[in-house]
């Protein structure tokens, strides 16, 4: 094993059985599961992945949901406002908690 | 990112517009990267090998390779340069197969099949034929803009009676004209306004206009009803058009999109794509089953891509001058290994997805 993250590990995902075949089934079965159309589209869904996938910044989860969005039609503007929306949620998380420093430094100074 | 071409693979002497050739690559386990399976083999674990006709219900013209666009993704290889056109004996001979036959469908494809110049003359001939059979034309929009003379073929379909079938890759101007060439989106954005405004696709006038999707790039369709969903709201508001139905249609690996496959480095995994996605309940509904080819020259295929590979059928009836229906309903279908694109998720067909 020589890097991280290979892009061909994406097709090994289902290995993951291999050592706990059990657990894996339930896994795979509630992840094709969620990702059916339901009271969201299958586009919508696809969408909030990509947006997930760019906030836990998981490179193969990006592959995927790039091919994916791409294959429900979205458009590159679609793509890129999702990665907007994670970007924004997580800049505004880290801001948020400066409520949280500003109350602590009032606390603390005189 | 591929530049769309300004010649067709043929006009640039390309190693891809030769036939034989194509079959080669798609064989070749090498360039492909990975063993894939035969299409045949395919079909014979669901017995359906040799894969037969369940009848001969649509006639699907190929009036020639004349196009005014030069497409990314076109598997005919068409263009400005292409000459080879249907002449009128040739079509005397496909108004005969009409004639003599019960195709319930004729479908006019191309190139645009409006440049041919016998193309209104063989409209009203198939009219003449029978008010019934349904007829479709694979208009690719542009050209009712490209010239004058073409300005009032809205109402000329619509005299007789036309299903309009026009491809639209994308709602929005960067996709469309990374696949169809620059300008081809406004274009065809006007041109799909001037047939709302003879009725095409407005509920109530029974004038069907349908959009082609296929994706504009390495990537398979997903969901047809989904993306019906989008376009028709998209294009409602943004540009106030409406349309009937939305077929999905897969990318089929041969000519310039196999060109573009490995241009672009993405053709080893397109084809694993194709062939994880493989649907057995798709095989079944392949669209040769029930569609005969001709091509501009009067020859007889399977469909429009064994068409453009250069297969034609399998048994004696190989031109419309010997055309023998009981012949050719009982032939072998060719297949080949660009066949995948036919059965990939919920399958592939002129008329978008089968299963
Ligand atoms: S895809 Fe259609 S419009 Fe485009 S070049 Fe080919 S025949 Fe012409
Ligand atoms: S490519 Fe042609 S012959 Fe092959 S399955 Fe599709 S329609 Fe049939």
């Amino acid at each position: 094993m020589d890097k991280y993250y290979d892009p061909k590990d994406l097709k090994k995902f289902g290995n993951i059985k291999e050592y706990s075949p059990e657990l894996g089934k339930k896994f795979f079965d509630w992840y094709g599961e969620v990702f059916q159309e339901g009271a969201l589209t299958k586009r919508e869904k696809g969408l909030i992945a990509l947006a997930v996938a760019h906030a836990i910044q998981c490179p193969y989860c990006i592959d995927a949901y790039t091919s994916d969005t791409l294959e429900q039609g979205c458009s590159e503007e679609e793509l890129m406002e999702a990665v907007h929306v994670a970007g924004a949620i997580r800049g505004g998380a880290s801001l948020v908690h400066g409520v949280q420093m500003m109350n602590k430094t009032k606390e603390l100074l005189m | 990112m591929v530049k769309n071409p300004v010649k067709s693979l043929k006009a640039q002497k390309h190693a891809l517009g030769e036939t034989a050739y194509q079959i080669k690559v798609l064989n070749d386990t090498e360039s492909i990267g990975f063993s894939m399976p035969k299409f045949r083999e395919k079909l014979d674990e669901i017995d359906l090998f040799p894969l037969k006709p369940t009848a001969l219900e649509i006639l699907q013209i190929n009036m020639g390779k004349m196009c005014n666009q030069v497409c990314n993704h076109c598997h005919v290889d068409a263009g400005p340069d292409r000459k080879e056109i249907m002449t009128r004996e040739t079509m005397e001979l496909c108004l005969e197969a009409i004639r003599n036959n019960n195709f319930n469908t004729v479908d006019l494809t191309g190139g645009a099949p409006e440049m041919n110049p016998n193309f209104r003359w063989f409209v009203e001939q198939i009219r003449e034929i029978s008010q019934d059979i349904k007829i479709i034309v694979r208009c690719n929009l542009t050209i009712i803009r490209a010239n004058p003379k073409y300005h009032d073929l809205p109402h000329f379909y619509k005299t007789h009676n036309i299903e309009v079938v026009s491809s639209l890759p994308a709602y929005t101007e960067s996709r469309t004209d990374a696949q169809r060439g620059n300008g081809v989106f406004k274009d065809s954005i006007k041109a799909l306004q001037m047939l709302n405004e003879v009725g095409y696709g407005k509920e109530g006038t029974g004038l069907t206009l349908d959009l082609v999707y296929n994706p504009s790039g390495a990537f398979l369709p997903s969901g047809q009803a989904g993306l019906e969903m989008n376009f028709k709201r998209k294009l409602k508001a943004d540009f106030d058009i409406e349309f009937n139905y939305l077929f999905a249609i897969t990318n089929i690996p041969i000519s310039r999109y196999l060109d573009y496959l490995i241009v672009s480095g993405n053709y080893g995994a397109y084809m694993e794509k194709l062939v994880n996605a493989y649907n057995p309940a798709a095989a079944k509904n392949v669209m040769c089953r029930n569609t005969l080819s001709i091509g501009w020259d009067g020859y007889i295929f399977d469909c429009d891509f064994n068409q453009m590979l250069d297969l034609k059928v399998a048994c004696g009836s190989k031109h419309l001058s010997e055309f023998n229906a009981s012949e050719l309903v009982n032939r072998d279908i060719i297949v080949n290994q660009h066949c995948y694109g036919c059965t990939a998720g919920a399958g592939s067909s002129c008329g978008g997805e089968v299963a």
